[in-house]
C-alpha cells in the first residue's frame, strides 16, 4: 500500500459550542469543504467512510445531497475516536486496490446541544443501552460510567508503575493550551498555568477538569486519492507513508484487560512504522489523540517514540512544545481546539503543517509526522505522513 | 433508601450472566469456567476465548484479591451516585486470576494499588447483590 495513496483535501466546519446546526448539516459542510480543497467536484467522489461517531449521516445522505453518480465503496467504522484516522486505513486500501479513486472520510456531530453529549445523555436517560452490553452490566452498577473514569484507571496504573504525577499531566494541558492560543480555529483561548491545572476541580482522580478534552460542535473530513492524481492537485499532496489499525485484547472492557499498558497501538504502531520504513525517532511532529492529558504521555511510550516511564519527564521539560524536540498537537488538540470529529482535526492539522499552512504554529520541518486515533478505550489507528 | 433519589443503574441478568448474579444474591462470588480447558472467564462469554469451548460451569472463588488500579469518583455522571461521592471505582485482580470492575468500600484517598481486599456483598433489592470489596481482614 505504500506510495499508493495521498491525502488530497481537508475540510473543517467552524468549531463552536452553539453552531445551531444539525449533525447532518455540519457533516455535509465539512465534506463539501474537503472536496473543494482537493480541487475535485462532488461527482468525482466514489468512496465514503463515515465514522460511527458521525451520528445520523449515512452514505445515502452523501449520494442524495451531492448527486454522486457512482459510489463504488462505503463502510462505516465503529471504533470511536480511532475511526477518524482509521478511515485512512480503509481508504488507502480502497484506492490502492483500484476499487475507488477518491474516498471521503468524515466524522463530526453537534456535540454540545445535539446527539453527542455523553454526560447529559447518561444523566437524563437510564443507561439501558449500556446495560444491554454484557460487559457494561458489570461496570455501570459500580458507577463506572464515562470515559474519564475508564481512562483514569489506565492513568492511575501508569502513575503506580512509573511515578507519573498530576503536575506532569498538567504540563500536557498547559502545552496544549499554549498551542491553541495561536490557532484561530481553537475554542479555548484563555491561557492556563500549572497552578490553574492543579487547582481545577478533581473529577475522576487522577483526572482534574483541565486534564479533560472539551466537547464541541463541529465536523471534519478529508479526501484520500490514488497517488497518481498528485500532480493535478491544486495543493501540495500529502503522502501516506504508513498506516495501520490495531485492536486491543478485551476491546469492550478495560477492566478485564489483564495488562492495561497494552492497547491497539501496541500492535498498530510497529505495523505502520514497518510499512513506512521509518523509525519513531525520525518523527518531526506528532498529532496524538488526546481525550485526556495522560493519553499524550501514554501514546508516546506505547508507540516507542519515548522509552517507557520517560515521556512524562519529556513533556515536563518542554519536549512537546513548538520549540521542543517533538512538537505535539500544534493546533491545541482535543484538549483545547475541539472534540467531536473523531480526531480528524488532528489529521487536518498534520496536513496543514506538511503543506506549510499552519499559520503562527507552523513548524520549520513537519515531515515525517505521526497522526493517531484512539477510541473505545483501546482501539487505535496510526498514520505516518510525509510530503 | 431515599425514594426521592434517582435509582442507580442495576444489572439486568440475562441467560449469559444470570448464574453470576444469582450466586451474588447468595453472597457467593462465582466465575464462569470452561469445562474443556478449565480456565476462568470474566466477563461471561458464549465461547471460551482460550480454547473455544462452549460448555461451562460456575466455580466459587475465594473472594480475595488485590487492587490492580482505581479511580476516585468525585463527580457523579448519573444522579443515582451523587450521595456516594467520593467513591472508589477499582479493578480488582482476583487471587484466581481474572480482573473485575468493582468498588472498594473506602474513600479514594485511602486506597492503594496492591492493597489486599476481599469481597463484601451489598444487597440492593430482592434480586441483586453487588460484589464490592473491602480491605482484607477488616472487622
Amino acid at each position: 500500500m505504500k506510495g499508493k495513496a495521498i491525502i488530497s483535501g481537508i475540510g473543517e466546519t467552524e468549531y463552536s459550542r452553539n453552531s445551531g446546526l444539525s449533525d447532518k448539516a455540519l457533516q455535509l459542510q465539512a465534506i463539501q469543504r474537503a472536496i473543494a480543497d482537493a480541487g475535485l467536484k462532488p461527482q468525482d467522489i466514489d468512496g465514503f467512510i463515515p465514522s460511527a461517531v458521525a451520528p445520523n449521516l449515512y452514505y445515502e445522505d452523501l449520494v442524495e445531497n451531492f448527486g454522486i453518480p457512482d459510489l463504488k465503496y462505503t463502510a462505516t467504522l465503529h471504533y470511536g475516536g480511532a475511526s477518524g484516522t482509521g478511515g485512512l486505513h480503509s481508504a488507502t486500501m480502497a484506492v490502492a486496490s483500484g476499487v475507488a479513486r477518491h474516498v471521503v472520510v468524515m466524522a463530526g456531530r453537534n456535540g454540545v446541544t445535539g446527539s453527542g453529549n455523553i454526560s447529559r445523555n447518561l444523566a437524563v436517560t437510564p443507561p439501558k443501552a449500556i446495560l444491554d452490553q454484557a460487559s457494561r452490566q458489570f461496570e455501570a452498577p459500580f458507577g463506572a460510567l464515562v470515559p474519564m473514569q475508564f481512562y483514569g484507571l489506565i492513568a492511575r496504573r501508569h502513575m503506580h508503575m512509573y511515578g507519573t504525577t498530576s503536575r506532569q499531566l498538567g504540563a500536557v494541558a498547559v502545552t496544549m493550551r499554549s498551542h491553541a492560543m495561536l490557532n484561530p480555529k481553537a475554542l479555548m483561548k484563555k491561557p492556563i498555568t500549572l497552578d490553574d491545572h492543579q487547582n481545577s476541580k478533581l473529577l475522576a482522580d487522577p483526572f482534574r477538569l483541565l486534564d479533560c478534552c472539551i466537547e464541541s460542535d463541529g465536523a471534519a473530513a478529508y479526501v484520500v486519492s490514488a497517488a497518481d492524481v498528485a500532480r493535478d492537485l491544486p495543493k501540495k499532496a500529502v503522502h501516506v507513508l504508513g498506516i495501520a489499525e490495531g485492536h486491543p485484547p478485551s476491546p469492550y472492557s478495560i477492566a478485564t484487560r489483564n495488562d492495561l499498558m497494552v492497547t491497539g497501538a501496541t500492535q498498530a504502531g510497529p505495523r505502520a512504522f514497518k510499512m513506512a520504513g521509518l523509525k519513531a525517532q525520525e518523527l518531526r511532529a506528532a498529532f496524538l489523540y488526546d481525550p485526556f492529558t495522560f493519553m499524550v504521555i501514554f501514546q508516546l511510550e506505547v508507540l516507542g517514540i519515548i522509552p517507557w516511564g520517560e515521556a512524562a519527564a519529556f513533556v515536563e521539560s518542554g519536549g512537546i512544545g513548538l520549540k521542543g524536540k517533538l512538537p505535539v498537537n500544534t493546533h491545541g488538540g482535543l484538549h483545547s481546539q475541539a472534540h467531536s470529529m473523531s480526531g480528524i482535526n488532528h489529521l487536518c492539522e498534520a496536513v496543514k503543517q506538511l503543506r506549510g499552512e499552519a499559520g503562527p504554529a507552523q513548524l520549520a520541518q513537519a515531515a515525517p509526522c505521526i497522526v493517531t486515533g484512539f477510541g473505545d478505550f483501546g482501539d487505535s489507528a496510526v498514520a505516518l505522513l510525509g510530503t | 433508601m431515599n425514594d426521592l433519589l434517582p435509582l442507580k443503574p442495576l444489572p439486568e441478568p440475562n441467560d449469559l450472566t444470570r448464574p453470576f448474579w444469582e450466586a451474588c444474591r447468595r453472597h457467593e462470588l462465582r466465575i464462569q469456567r470452561c469445562l474443556s480447558c478449565g480456565r476462568l472467564i470474566h466477563y461471561p462469554k458464549i465461547i471460551c476465548p482460550y480454547d473455544h469451548g462452549t460448555e461451562f460451569d460456575w466455580v466459587r472463588v475465594s473472594g480475595r484479591g488485590t487492587v490492580y488500579s482505581f479511580v476516585g469518583a468525585y463527580r457523579a455522571f448519573h444522579p443515582g451516585f451523587q450521595p456516594d461521592l467520593p467513591y472508589t471505582i477499582a479493578i480488582v485482580e482476583l487471587e484466581e486470576g481474572p480482573h473485575m470492575m468493582t468498588n472498594v468500600m473506602l474513600p479514594p484517598a485511602e486506597v492503594e494499588i496492591g492493597m489486599k481486599v476481599e469481597v463484601a456483598f451489598e444487597d440492593i433489592n430482592e434480586q441483586i447483590s453487588l460484589p464490592k470489596f473491602r480491605p482484607a481482614g477488616a472487622p
